[in-house]
């Protein structure tokens, strides 16, 4: 970990976003995790997609499970609501977050043996309701709190630090969001910000379930050779299937790309995800092409990255639970409460 | 009085046998309406199996004109509907009782005993010949037996007519015009072959005035509304599920957006047990009036959220539906074995907030003083009925509600008291009664903090040390015993100098007090009390105290209530006697007189000076 503190003063000539801040206010209390962890690059990702979305910070809450990847909400963030709760079962807090109020922005993040191991029945359902959270899960194929052990994304003879090769088949987030009926589903790399802060963005602005599966390396446990979420294997098997940009509302779109074909999605509230460097017949809306390619090209042993599919109109918890617009908590007591009178109403039906 | 068998007008019992999913519950709903309308104190007690279709299943029915409706094992009346379980039922009859039964096929005499009175109608004989289609057959064979029953117990068939009215309306004259059919072809039977009406019988009274027939899980539902609760997570599990059944009934009566028609609150069916506790954890961080309902084998799976509930101080409630543990247990019996874990749910030093409702009046009175505890406290709250209140018909006074009611949303700061402090910090004890502020989550930037279950200093910090942990737990400790002050005051009823007392809890309620009333009898004397809430409150001690020996009547093996009655306060063992019952059937006032008089035998003789 870092031992110096970065100095609170901030130079006059930062860059303000919208409502006046800059990336200082949207960061969090100094990590503690490992120097070099990809953790902390993903972290300055986060800070710097939400603070170019302009989101008030009290106005977001970050959730988290336990593990290396669960510590980080500590980190980024800090002028905003954080809940790290138990192994695994962050979806579940967020879940009912959501449900209360609906307005706030959800920024979940976990890791591979949260989510994939102890948390895998709680990522599934969460995918199924289309609760709209952002869902990180920062994958490095290890447990690093307990020093060691194989995750469930752990590739099939990907080795140990001691050189012990893992058995069993690997779950991929990624194919498993898409057979779920998630309703985004993209893949990064903690290396590759300039590829990550815009699916970032994406995915927060993205009205339901965003699920980003980012490869990010252990490097105290699980970087050396034999291993497959190392940073050497990752940077060799890297395949871009596209690179996404993300246009808020406002913007214009300017056409300053050349060449390849560019594809548009447009999202819920105008904003407009832009793919270039697009595979050929790649469409970012086609479930079953998207799981096909990446299937077929993990069998070949690339790693496929990028916005993979998104389905911008898919219906969310609330709309599932048909529940009113306005978020729960702010309703008023007495239209909640029915009364004595409706109550003596009622009891007749008990005679 | 405890049925030895002097049984007479409204004053006896009847137990039905029928198979599961022929439609008896209807025809058992009848009669219990009918005798409820009738003006006398009845109770319903349904013997389920864990089945949907095809096992036996019974209902027992107690006709009471002094009130007592606590189950009673001695029946005057069987309705044998049954084949497969004839040997069981006719073995339960009373000396001297009635047993009905389908004539349509011969009874084994084998099994027949000489000393009850065999009434054999052939109902299923008789419906065949009436109605058509396989159906209709099975279920108005059950209706037919509450036509025989009208006969035998003086039941008035303009009643019977009224509440089929009532049920089908005029839009369903089919399934009315048949359903008294096939009462009146009961009744034309009865009449005609039986003596009628039997001694066991009913008279109108007034006992039911202001009253209503109402179950537990029903009651705490509505409780849940009038409280303002608005998102209810939940995963099925006998015998809880009907509340959320309820609750949503009522959601969608009283809660839909008159304008757009959605809904103003959230009922969802969660994965299993610990995503339902978590959604309830989340909601209430943000602000909401969150529940779950559960039973036994929940909690189990819930603990680890509760714990982070209580450590991170999150208002939550628990409803605790209990049935019979270990395990799966036995999931359509009633117990009380929850009691030990709801108090102290999951690993490292924790305690919790726990209401007992006796009925399910209080189920509803609990409910809302659940929410207000909870908020209040900053913590979790169990309410913890069980089978028996929870899905029993129980004759209970009319639910009332006081308009002036204001939830008890605690210590909440909102956006203009934040802006005019400097700084907020989640878990300082400001006003040193162990309770800190809180914010809501979206309100003020100001009040913005992190919720963590790992260590935190009262600031709200991640820490290890040694000093900052112990202040945050030891002011915790501190909350929790000071909300004994809080939380609904035992029942007491005592009498002058009474050196000995019933100390019980829950549904056991009716029965003790019956078993009250045959020892005054007796001339034996005993005070009475029904703890409603734990922490105990210095009143519970006192009582205690006050007591040379206190029977403490519950339904576990293990004694569970005098057991954290003994950890919990300073009273010694030598005054808590106890009297359990945990066979998965209601408590009977003969629990209560058997191990009254058993400690009685046991007793030492008194010493001559």
């Amino acid at each position: 970990m870092t031992y110096i503190a970065k100095p609170r003063i901030v130079h006059p000539g930062l860059q303000k976003n919208a409502l006046g801040l800059t990336q200082r206010d949207y960061e969090g209390s100094m990590s503690t995790l490992c120097a070099g962890c990809g953790h902390d690059s993903i972290t300055a990702a986060l800070v710097e997609a939400v603070w170019e979305l302009d989101i008030p910070p009290h106005r977001a809450a970050k959730l988290s499970g336990i593990g290396c990847s669960s510590k980080t909400p500590a980190y980024f963030l800090g002028q905003s609501h954080g809940f790290n709760s138990v192994h695994g079962r962050m979806p579940a807090i967020a879940t009912g977050a959501n449900a209360a109020n609906r307005e706030l922005v959800y920024i979940g993040v976990s890791g591979d043996g949260d989510s994939l191991s102890i948390g895998l029945g709680q990522l599934c359902h969460a995918v199924r309701r289309n609760l709209n959270l952002l869902y990180l899960v920062e994958n490095n194929g290890v447990y690093g709190l307990t020093k060691g052990q194989f995750s469930a994304s752990a590739d099939v003879g990907s080795t140990s630090k001691r050189g012990v090769p893992n058995p069993q088949p690997p779950i991929d987030p990624v194919l498993l969001g898409l057979t779920l009926g998630a309703s985004f589903v993209a893949r990064s790399f903690s290396g590759d910000k300039e590829q990550l802060v815009p699916i970032l963005k994406a995915g927060i602005t993205h009205p339901g379930f965003a699920l980003v599966d980012v490869i990010s390396p252990c490097v105290t446990f699980n970087d050396h050779e034999g291993s497959t979420k190392s940073y050497a294997y990752t940077r060799l098997h890297y395949s871009e299937l596209a690179a996404a940009d993300f246009v808020p509302p406002a913007d214009e779109i300017t056409a300053d790309y050349e060449g390849g074909e560019v594809r548009q999605v447009r999202m819920h509230d105008g904003s407009i995800v832009r793919f270039r460097k697009v595979a050929e017949d790649f469409d970012p809306t086609d479930r079953q092409g998207a799981y096909v390619y990446v299937r077929e090209r993990l069998v070949a042993g690339e790693v496929v990255t990028g916005l993979l599919y998104i389905d911008p109109e898919a219906s969310d918890l609330h709309s599932m639970l048909d529940t009113v617009e306005q978020p729960l908590v702010e309703l008023p007591f007495d239209e909640l409460c029915p009364g004595s009178g409706e109550l003596s109403k009622l009891m007749k039906l008990f005679q | 009085m405890s049925r030895n068998g002097a049984s007479g007008a409204n004053d006896f019992a009847l137990k039905i046998a029928t198979v599961n999913g022929t439609g008896s519950a209807s025809a058992n709903g009848l009669l219990m309406q009918s005798i409820y309308r009738m003006g006398i104190p009845v109770s319903g007690k349904n013997v389920f199996p864990s089945n949907i279709q095809g096992l036996p299943t019974w209902y027992e029915i107690r006709v009471n004109h002094r009130g007592h409706t606590a189950r009673t094992p001695t029946f005057d009346l069987m309705v044998a509907m049954n084949a497969a379980t004839y040997e069981r039922d006719i073995r339960e009859v009373r000396q001297n009782g009635w047993l009905l039964y389908d004539s349509s096929w011969p009874m084994d005499e084998r099994v027949q005993r000489d000393d009850i009175t065999f009434l054999g109608a052939p109902l299923a004989k008789m419906c065949v010949e009436t109605f058509e289609g396989a159906r209709e057959r099975i279920l108005m064979k059950n209706i037919a037996y509450v036509g025989v029953l009208a006969a035998l117990l003086e039941i008035d068939l303009d009643l019977i007519r009224t509440l089929l009215e009532e049920t089908f309306g005029e839009r369903k004259q089919h399934l009315l015009d048949s359903n008294f059919e096939a009462v009146r072809l009961g009744y034309d039977y009865a009449t005609e072959h039986f003596d009628h009406p039997l001694p066991v019988r009913l008279e109108r009274l007034d006992g039911t005035a202001d009253h209503v027939l109402m179950d537990g899980n029903t009651a705490a539902a509505l409780g849940c509304v009038f409280a303002g609760a608005t998102v209810a997570a939940w995963y099925p599990i006998t015998p809880s599920t009907s509340l959320v059944d309820a609750f949503t009934t009522f959601c969608r009566r009283f809660r839909l957006d008159p304008e757009t028609g959605k809904m103003r609150g959230a009922i969802i069916q969660a994965e299993d047990e610990l995503a339902a506790a978590g959604m309830v954890l989340g909601a209430a961080w943000m602000g909401a009036r969150a529940f779950t309902a559960t039973s036994g084998p929940g909690i189990s799976l819930m603990s680890e959220f509760i714990g982070l509930a209580y450590y991170a101080e999150i208002p939550s409630v628990f409803f605790d539906v209990e049935r019979v543990g270990p395990s799966t247990g036995m999931p359509t019996r009633t117990q009380q074995g929850d009691i030990t874990i709801c108090a102290y749910a999951s690993h490292g030093d924790t305690k919790h907030i726990v209401l007992f409702p006796g009925d399910p009046g209080e189920c509803f009175e609990h409910a809302v003083q659940a929410f207000d505890l909870a908020e209040r406290f900053q913590t979790p709250v169990f309410v913890v009925s069980d089978l028996d209140i929870g899905m029993n018909d129980w004759l209970i006074p009319e639910l009332k509600w006081d308009d002036s009611y204001v939830p008890d949303r605690g210590k909440v700061l909102g956006a203009d008291e934040l802006e005019k402090i400097d700084r907020f910090y989640r878990y300082v004890d400001v006003d040193g009664d162990g309770i800190p502020y809180r914010t809501l989550p979206g309100v003020h930037p100001k009040g913005v903090y992190f919720t963590r279950g790992s260590g935190h200093t009262k600031h709200g910090r991640y820490t290890e040390d040694a000093d900052d942990y112990t202040e945050v737990v030891d002011r915790l400790a501190r909350k929790i015993d000071s909300a004994g002050a809080a939380v609904p005051a035992p029942v007491i009823e005592t009498r002058p100098e009474s050196p000995r007392a019933l100390v019980t809890v829950g549904a056991c309620d009716r029965a003790v007090r019956e078993a009250l009333e045959v020892l005054e009898a007796e001339g034996q004397y005993f005070d009475y009390m029904r703890i409603r809430g734990f922490p105990f409150s210095r009143e519970v001690v006192e009582f205690l105290a006050a007591h040379e020996v206190n029977f403490v009547i519950e339904q576990n093996r293990d004694a569970q209530l005098r057991s954290l009655l003994l950890n919990e306060t300073p009273i010694g063992k030598g005054r808590l006697a106890s009297i359990r019952y945990y066979g998965g059937y209601p408590m009977s006032a003969h629990h209560v007189l058997d191990g009254v008089r058993a400690h009685r035998e046991s007793e030492p003789e008194p010493v001559a000076p």
